[in-house]
């Protein structure tokens, strides 16, 4: 076997090694469910094909798509200007949390403004909590690996003080939940089969806008400099610190509009738990699709099939529902590994076989 | 061992037989052979691209060779490692330097040798003192190699092989980094270590250097062993006559010209270093002029890079009243601005800065000459196309099209590239580092006829070089920078090497100090 | 403050900082050879809940170590086969080796949840545990406490004083001078990543085995990020380290401190004391972006291909 760098990277290995990662991950899967003395035909049929059986079924994949497109959209633009942010998770709890507040504020207050105000609350809260990390990273100099993160884990424990402090609903029996919110705060169905709601149409848009944005405007080609070439972006006299800005902001943006979509979608409250953990898959939604906000939109749809059949799994096969977060990392490890492909090239030789 | 390292009198030390090394696409070593005698000093000549590097390597253990023979002390040996290599008793001085900042030098000087080795040794910082006595290498085998100048740390990778009783020596381009003084300490060094039976193989293209210190001379072109020669028979001329062919249109020397009214001015720039082991900028003092051409000659790492940061504006740091394009004052002002004031850029590195490697053409055009192809932040990527097809043709840079990877051209035709890119903005001042470094023949010729005619249309360049010969051939006023101080100004035609030279090292530094 | 809440305190500090030292303390190593693996709370998960189980299954706590430190380290080979060999984005393989630990410890976890087991014993020091204050504090831990310390006495001795040490900085500053005079590289790399996951799988270890002791999902809480920020904090130093971890440590249980002091605050706004400690002291330290630079190791994060050395 010999390897050698190829001159110009391949264009049909770039699109070719996320379908290579998902096979490697499913064959990957299928040893594991035999070894747990489960059919691995027949879990992957719960896990792939059982999602999208029926409307209600596909109703309910694109509800968990919503947030992972958005978030993956985000994530896919502050990637392609090099920002490692892994504050999505933590940005969609903000979103969530001030969305509620503004949500709970407005109870008593019947009018279509009252819907804006909560998403432009969760939406502005996301940015915030985006906001933060990119001062410090760009006044201080710190991580942002590591600062998104941290913003993480206190995003997810002032929603929890949150929830048990003042946000819980006063007749809730002491239980740690908010109160309801009225009709006036909850995002309207687009369907009638399903729980569908306003914010799967705005992780469409969102994708569509982020595509227009990276490759018909300026501002996307300067992302694009910033990201695969940082002192060559600084030789041309981009401003690197608007460039960052915006697209933390986005990404914080949309992440919030993530969170705030799902209180005033399918949950219709604030509870402990808002998020099984979308943030986080966002970023292997981002690499699955490319980091091009169309290839988002499949990869989401991948990923919420996952999720969906995880949930099944757990009823129908007893598979614990953890199986889709060992899922997720196997395919981003497949992923990688792939990729050597697209700068190399592996060519089987007679030599090799002998020794 | 002891054994084969008596020669005899006619064993050669190191012989190269048929040598060939192919890479995909070219073909490095072409039945390349040579030999050296104990003691001698052999000069491998040739252009970039010649060959050079690949045959040292294969000798260094680096690179395996497709085919051919090596015969060390007469016996052939296959190299299989440096480590190997210096084993056998071969030692070599990169071009870039393969030493550790943040270690010692006597630390970076055990990193190099084998536990039996240092054994054998005992006081390595004692050993590292006689030596440096010895050869007056003047190395303190205490201090942090970061702490050393270019020079000095030559000299530390000298006595890397020293220390490991070398009985040959490879320097690769050893005197680019160097002010002509330390050269002539190099050559005192490469004398002492030939007449105690060192070989040296000692790559250059700077064809003076070798009529002056070599006994031989191997001429490689495109791989091959083209013709041999004894230095000190031939003129520098007709080496450089075997080097490039005799078809290689030579530069002539060129008009010179007077600029007009000052369009850069530096008024006392002073900077700290923003890296670590980086240099400031000690109060620089200069008026570029409209049609001229301001060389600024001097030793990598002496400021050149931090000078460029400073006027183009990506060191960052705002400069109060110190900096002046055209009468405005710039240094406020971010790089995007002072592009859009009329002041472009060609840097040093072509791939990573002056071109983003996995982008195409077109969007590298866009790089920099954005405005007449951005409408209220809409790209017309269309237009910006046909542009960048029109620019490939104006200067023919060789390419598969205006889709091309920056980083499918070869080295050449990225510069034309970028030179033109520069030059069709229509500057009032051109900033350019080292515009023909690791350029053929060929397309120096053609970026030196472009930065003239910018220069004649009233353009100020700004041109930054480490070949003195090209500062010479193009600047119509020179200076030097020694450790981010600026030398005086002066006409061309009223300096000399040895004037320019004495500054690179830093002389007119005492003299300013003493009258401030 | 009386003298007995002191002690307390004292004594959970350093039980607390002692997986983060176990962690950082392979992170530093693996970060000096010039990898950076964020993979690190992936890796304790895993350490964690092998070890735990495999006390579960053995009843023995030493195979619950060793099953720890062999899942790391195989946890890292695959990291390191993955930046090291193939040369994938070290940030996203660390991100990736984190969401799979993750998933997979939740997984193969899932039947050990709830389930307890005899943890380590405390190995009192004779004569120095009778020491009023400290003795009680310092003196009176289980033999991973007093591991992690010698461990940095040891391995400041091997960076600062051997050959090792002094080729492990030359890998991490230079790769490439590295393998021009004839070190191996890749070896040097695999090993230092190696080590790091082996650490890293003991300080999950020590969550399961000795700080709970038991399972349960998550059970780091964020502990692998903290000990990736604690290497920054301490400059890439391991006398730092040590100093930085114990103090961490003392972060995390300022909620039990405040509480003994009788103050009413919120348990889930005290939780977010150790993430914003980090935070901040990212902040004082980055701030001094000259120095940063001088100290880390000057090839961090960036892949190295021997091929592409012709």
């Amino acid at each position: 076997m010999e390897i050698q760098k190829r001159k110009e990277p391949s264009t049909l290995m770039t699109f070719l090694s996320p379908v290579m990662a998902i096979v490697l991950t499913l064959i990957f899967g299928s040893i594991l469910f035999l070894a747990l003395d489960k059919s691995p035909l027949q879990a992957l049929h719960v896990l792939l094909i059982q999602p999208l059986s029926d409307a209600y079924n596909i109703s309910e994949m694109l509800v968990k798509m919503g947030p992972l497109l958005l978030c993956a959209v985000g994530l896919s633009l502050c990637y392609r200007a090099n920002l490692w942010n892994i504050g999505a998770e933590g940005q969609l709890l903000a979103g969530a949390l001030g969305g509620s507040a503004m949500a709970l504020a407005l109870i008593e207050f019947d009018s279509p403004l009252a819907l804006v105000a909560t998403l432009v609350a969760g939406i502005l809260s996301g940015m915030v909590w985006a906001a933060i990390p990119t001062f410090l990273r760009l006044r201080f100099n710190s991580n942002l690996i590591l600062t998104t993160i941290m913003f993480n884990y206190i995003a997810l424990y002032l929603l929890v003080w949150a929830v048990h402090g003042p946000l819980r609903d006063p007749d809730g029996f002491g239980f740690p939940e908010s109160a309801l919110f009225s009709d006036a705060t909850t995002l309207p169905v687009l369907a009638d089969f399903g729980r569908v709601h306003l914010g799967v149409l705005f992780a469409f848009l969102a994708a569509i806008g982020a595509w227009i944005v990276l490759s018909k405007t300026h501002l996307g080609f300067q992302i694009r400099v910033l990201g695969a070439d940082e002192p060559a972006a600084r030789y041309a006299g981009f401003n690197s610190r608007r460039i960052s800005w915006f697209v933390m902001l986005v990404a914080g943006g949309l992440a919030g509009l993530a969170g705030v979509a799902e209180v005033a979608g399918p949950i219709g409250q604030l509870t402990p738990v808002v998020s099984p953990g979308y943030g986080y898959s966002a970023i292997i939604v981002a690499y699955l699709g490319r980091l091009h906000p169309m290839g988002a939109i499949i990869a989401a749809i991948f990923l919420a099939v996952l999720y969906m059949g995880g949930d099944l799994a757990q009823i129908e096969m007893g598979i614990p529902i953890a199986v889709v977060g060992m899922f997720q990392g196997t395919l981003l490890f497949f992923l990688l590994a792939c990729d050597f492909l697209i700068n190399h090239r592996i060519t089987f030789t007679k030599s090799s076989f002998k020794g | 061992m002891s054994a084969t390292n008596t020669t005899t009198d006619n064993t050669p030390r190191l012989a190269l037989a048929n040598i060939t090394k192919q890479y995909p696409g070219c073909l490095a070593n072409d039945h390349i052979s040579l030999s050296l005698e104990p003691g001698e000093i052999h000069a491998l000549l040739g252009e970039n691209g010649a060959g050079k590097s690949t045959l040292v390597k294969t000798i260094y253990g680096i690179v395996a060779p497709d085919k051919g023979t090596i015969f060390w002390n007469g016996r052939p040996v296959e190299i299989r490692s440096p480590a190997h290599a210096r084993d056998l008793g071969i030692g070599m001085v990169f071009q870039h330097f393969s030493l550790f900042e943040t270690l010692t030098v006597k630390q970076n000087i055990e990193l190099c040798l084998t536990p039996a080795q240092l054994h054998e040794i005992g006081d390595l910082a004692k050993r590292i003192r006689e030596l440096s006595d010895h050869y007056q290498l003047n190395v303190d085998p205490e201090r942090y190699v970061h702490s050393l100048s270019i020079g000095e740390r030559q000299r530390v990778e000298i006595m890397r092989c020293l220390v490991q009783s070398v009985s040959l020596l490879i320097l690769d381009e050893p005197t680019s980094v160097l002010t002509p003084q330390e050269v002539e300490g190099l050559f005192r060094i490469m004398r002492t270590l030939s007449a105690e039976g060192c070989s040296i193989l000692f790559i250059s293209h700077k064809l003076n250097e070798v009529t002056e210190v070599c006994h031989h001379a191997t001429i490689l072109r495109g791989g091959k062993v083209i013709d041999t020669c004894v230095p000190s028979e031939e003129t520098p001329n007709s080496i450089a006559k075997m080097m490039v062919g005799d078809l290689a249109e030579q530069d002539a020397g060129y008009r010179k010209a007077q600029g007009t009214k000052p369009v850069l001015v530096s008024k006392g720039l002073s900077l700290s270093a923003k890296q670590p082991f980086g240099t400031s900028l000690k109060n620089i003092n200069f008026e570029l002029k409209a049609g001229e051409i301001l060389g600024i000659a001097g030793v990598a790492g002496n400021g050149q890079d931090e000078l460029m940061a400073a006027i183009s504006g990506e060191d960052g740091r705002p400069l109060a009243n110190v900096l002046f394009l055209d009468g405005t004052e710039i240094g406020r002002a971010n790089a995007g601005k002072r592009r859009r004031l009329g002041l472009t850029y060609v840097p040093e590195e072509r791939l990573g800065r002056g071109a983003v490697p996995e982008m195409s053409l077109t969007e590298n055009m866009l790089l920099t000459n954005h405005k007449p192809f951005v409408k209220h932040g809409w790209v017309n990527w269309q237009q910006a196309k046909s542009y960048t097809q029109g620019l490939i043709e104006r200067f023919r840079v060789k390419c598969h099209g205006d889709h091309s990877e920056a980083r499918s051209l070869s080295g050449g035709n990225l510069q034309k590239f970028i030179v033109g890119r520069e030059i069709e903005q229509e500057p009032k001042v051109l900033m350019c580092s080292h515009p023909t470094w690791g350029v053929d023949v060929g397309a120096a010729l053609a970026i030196h006829q472009a930065l003239l005619e910018l220069r004649d249309q009233g353009a100020a360049i700004l041109l930054i070089s480490e070949d003195i010969d090209e500062l010479f051939l193009l600047a119509d006023r020179m200076g030097a920078l020694c450790d981010g101080h600026l030398s005086p100004i002066v006409a061309t035609e009223s300096t000399s090497i040895e004037q320019i030279g004495e500054w690179m090292a830093g002389t007119f530094i005492d003299i300013e100090a003493a009258n401030p | 403050m009386d003298i007995e809440l002191l002690t307390q305190i004292l004594f959970a500090a350093i039980k607390t900082g002692t997986p983060l030292l176990l962690v950082a303390l392979g992170e530093v190593i693996c970060e000096k050879s010039g990898i950076l693996n964020l993979g690190q709370e992936g890796m304790m998960l895993m350490g964690a809940v092998v070890g735990f189980m495999a006390v579960v299954a053995t009843g023995s706590l030493g195979m619950g170590i060793l099953g720890a430190v062999l899942i790391g380290s195989l946890m890292s080979l695959l990291f390191g086969f993955l930046v090291i060999h193939i040369g994938a984005n070290q940030v996203a393989t660390g991100l990736a080796l984190t969401i799979f630990g993750t998933g997979l410890s939740a997984f193969i976890g899932s039947g050990v949840v709830g389930q307890t087991i005899q943890g380590f014993k405390q190995l009192p020091i004779p004569y120095l545990v009778d020491i009023p204050v400290i003795g009680p504090a310092l003196f009176n831990h289980d033999i991973l406490v007093y591991s992690a310390v010698l461990a940095c006495f040891i391995l400041a001795w091997i960076v600062n004083k051997t050959r090792i040490g002094l080729t492990l900085k030359a890998v991490g500053e230079n790769p490439h001078a590295a393998n021009a005079i004839g070190i191996k590289v890749l070896r040097v790399r695999y090993l230092a990543v190696m080590f790091g996951g082996a650490m890293a799988g003991l300080g999950g270890a020590y969550m399961s085995l000795v700080y709970t002791p038991m399972w349960v999902e998550n059970i780091t809480a964020g502990r692998g990020w903290i000990a990736l920020a604690l290497v920054v904090f301490a400059s890439w130093r391991i006398g730092n380290i040590a100093l930085g971890a114990y103090l961490f440590g003392m972060a995390s249980i300022l909620h039990l401190v405040l509480q003994g002091l009788g103050w009413s605050i919120s348990p889930n706004l005290l939780a977010m004391l150790p993430y914003v400690a980090t935070v901040v002291v990212m902040v004082i330290i980055s701030a001094d972006h000259f120095k940063e630079k001088l100290l880390a190791p000057r090839s961090l994060g960036k892949p190295f291909d021997p091929r592409q050395m012709a």
